[in-house]
């Protein structure tokens, strides 16, 4: 399966060229960009790691192109995203957010299904990769 | 036209009998209207032989404290803050025998957070009132010190868009089709199809209830089935708008609550429950972690003729103030009516914290919003992938894009028609942040995405004529004056 958060899922994976001019669109509009990573993508899951602070005051994308090969090289095993965050009253929040890097095999989601009182169902999206600990799922060490 | 104050004063203004509503009091050229003040823009057509500045000065009386007679009791108010003052009355331009008539009201004729209140004053009793053809209200300037009485949208666009995970694109949703007649199995498999296939949103019509071919509980448990084995299969945060409208509070109550304790993020209500109920629901919706969609279900009965009824964008900022999160604004290049500006301007009402005046756009008044909550706008009716670059071109990023028959109707299945949709989107949004001219170049865009994307492909080819270019019946009154730079 392929998650498709973010977004830019449904196309397919964006090149470095991509990357760069997605991340120049965020910077020219004054927005500081992060970059996450996790091995836990729970749709729910809202706090991924941070890799360092968001990049304020940065004005070219290449350093954060920079930033983003430096974070493959640690933890190019898993879900790796761009978050651009947009200060500006009234907003103050996420403007901009797509992935940039997944584990080579997606294994996706099952879903539980707890059948309570009468025709009622409890839900629960579960990874299947969070059976193990963090760090060593999608292959990782 | 604005000619100085008939008003009659002191003692000879009580004489019992009738009096002409610009010489009680209603007529006030030279008053200025305070910050505080509410205003009104009518546009008001005379019966034939009608004075103008009198028919507005009626529209200002019968919307205030006037009744057809001279009343003594007057005497023990303080009458003359109470009267709606008629202050500005201009020609409507191309438009012979119509007007638009300015009226302020003081703060102290309303109820703090009340629509219906609000309404009862502005629209209550004066369109049938005899002296008029016909009577439209146009917008209203809402006071900061009013709109802060009100709640505002439930959740509002960037809570809406955090707790979906969703960001920097419009949102996508697919109206279940047919409308009416599913049984709760097989609508669920429509949505669980759409939702599956890259959709962010289903949604219920405006007319499915609780009908003898689908209680309400069958279609809630089996869609919030397809939500959950959607989100499972995408990794994302799916919705679907389980419409609770119903034939009394009781019974929506019991609707929300059951979807909420399904775990729905959203449901939906109908504009035709009325004002209060939209409040109730969205007192309800915010007390639940509810997104609240509203369906304009009925407006175009007094929103769509221009010299008669309520604009819509009354009807937005009033819905604003109510506090829903979505509401239906108009597509512009779909089915149904929706002139491009004045539409623009509809969204803006949505979605801006400030609404620079603009009467290209059919915007009367600065607006301030005080940050209140931003309604997200939804377009939805006869809209397809091959208009992606036009969509985001007229109704920008926050919108729900809400594709019925363009999902639905794909000649590959539902998940197809979703991929389309979501494919054709993406591609526009990366193209357009990367500086491309996509109005200009989206058919080339569109090609391009679909060369990697045989359901787009697919669909690109299905819907590739489909138009509805008709005349609107709704327009602004004043075009932008080309000017010729020095």
């Amino acid at each position: 399966m392929r998650v498709t958060q973010g977004c830019f899922s449904f196309l397919p994976d964006l090149t470095d060229e991509q990357i760069t001019r997605q991340v120049q669109y965020c910077l020219d509009k004054e927005w500081a960009v992060n970059i996450e990573f996790t091995d836990d993508p729970h749709p729910r899951n809202n706090f991924w790691e941070m890799w360092g602070l968001p990049m304020f005051d940065l004005h070219d994308a290449a350093g954060v192109l920079m930033e983003l090969n430096e974070c493959r090289k640690v933890y190019g095993d898993r879900y790796i995203r761009m978050s651009a965050f947009d200060s500006g009253h009234g907003w103050e929040s996420i403007r901009l957010s797509f992935i940039v890097n997944r584990p080579k095999e997606e294994p996706g989601f099952r879903l539980e299904r707890h059948e309570v009182d009468g025709r009622n169902i409890r839900y629960t999206t579960k990874s299947y990769a969070v059976d193990r600990p963090e760090g060593q799922r999608y292959g990782g060490k | 036209m604005n000619e100085q104050s008939m008003t009659v004063r002191g003692k000879d203004r009580y004489k019992s009998g009738v009096m002409e509503y610009k010489k009680m009091g209603y007529w006030e050229p030279d008053y200025e209207p305070k910050d505080t003040d509410i205003i009104a823009l009518f546009r008001v057509t005379p019966q034939d032989g009608v004075d103008p500045i009198e028919a507005s000065a009626a529209v200002a009386g019968e919307s205030s404290t006037a009744t057809w007679t001279v009343v003594w009791t007057d005497r023990l108010t303080a009458a003359e803050k109470y009267r709606a003052k008629c202050y500005r009355v201009d020609p409507v331009p191309n438009s012979p025998g119509q007007y638009f008539a300015y009226i302020a009201y003081d703060l102290d004729l309303f109820e703090n957070g009340s629509i219906a209140n609000l309404s009862a004053s502005i629209i209550g009793n004066v369109f049938g009132f005899k002296p008029l053809k016909a009577l439209r209200l146009e917008d209203m300037r809402l006071p900061v010190a009013y709109v802060k009485t009100f709640q505002g949208p439930a959740t509002g666009i960037v809570v809406e868009r955090e707790r979906m995970d969703k960001f920097g694109r419009p949102l996508l949703g697919a109206t279940v089709k047919p409308k009416l007649g599913l049984s709760g199995r097989n609508y669920g498999r429509v949505v669980y199809e759409a939702l599956k296939g890259g959709l962010d949103f289903t949604k219920d019509d405006e007319n499915i209830n609780s009908q003898p071919f689908m209680h309400w509980r069958e279609r809630f448990l089996y869609c919030m089935e397809a939500v959950n084995k959607a989100q499972a299969a995408s990794g994302e945060i799916k919705g679907t708008y389980l419409n609770v409208t119903a034939g009394t509070m009781e019974d929506m109550y019991e609707r929300a609550e059951f979807a909420k304790q399904l775990g729905s993020v959203i449901i939906m209500i109908d504009l035709v429950i009325g004002y209060t109920a939209i409040q109730s629901m969205a007192k309800w919706a915010r007390r639940n972690d509810m997104i609240l969609h509203l369906h304009r279900a009925g407006h175009s009965t007094y929103t769509r003729q221009r010299n008669h009824g309520v604009s819509f964008r009354v009807i937005a900022k009033w819905m604003r103030l109510a506090g829903v999160d979505h509401i239906h604004a108009g597509t512009v290049v779909g089915k149904l009516e929706g002139d491009p500006a004045t539409t623009r301007g509809y969204y803006d009402i949505c979605r801006e914290d400030f609404n620079p005046a603009k009467l290209e756009h059919g915007v009367f008044f600065d607006q301030n919003w005080a940050s209140l909550n931003k309604l997200m706008p939804v377009a939805s009716g006869g809209i397809h992938a091959g208009q992606m670059h036009q969509l985001l071109d007229h109704l920008g990023e926050d919108v729900v894009l809400q594709f019925g028959g363009g999902t639905i109707g794909h000649p590959m299945g539902i998940q197809a028609g979703a991929t389309a949709n979501r494919v054709a989107l993406e591609a526009m949004i990366l193209a357009r942040n990367e500086g491309r001219d996509y109005l200009h170049e989206g058919p080339e865009i569109l090609a391009k995405a679909a060369a990697t994307c045989t359901p787009l492909k697919a669909a690109l080819e299905v819907w590739k004529d489909v138009t509805f270019n008709y005349e609107s019946t709704d327009m602004p009154d004043y075009a932008p004056t080309a000017s010729v730079s020095m």
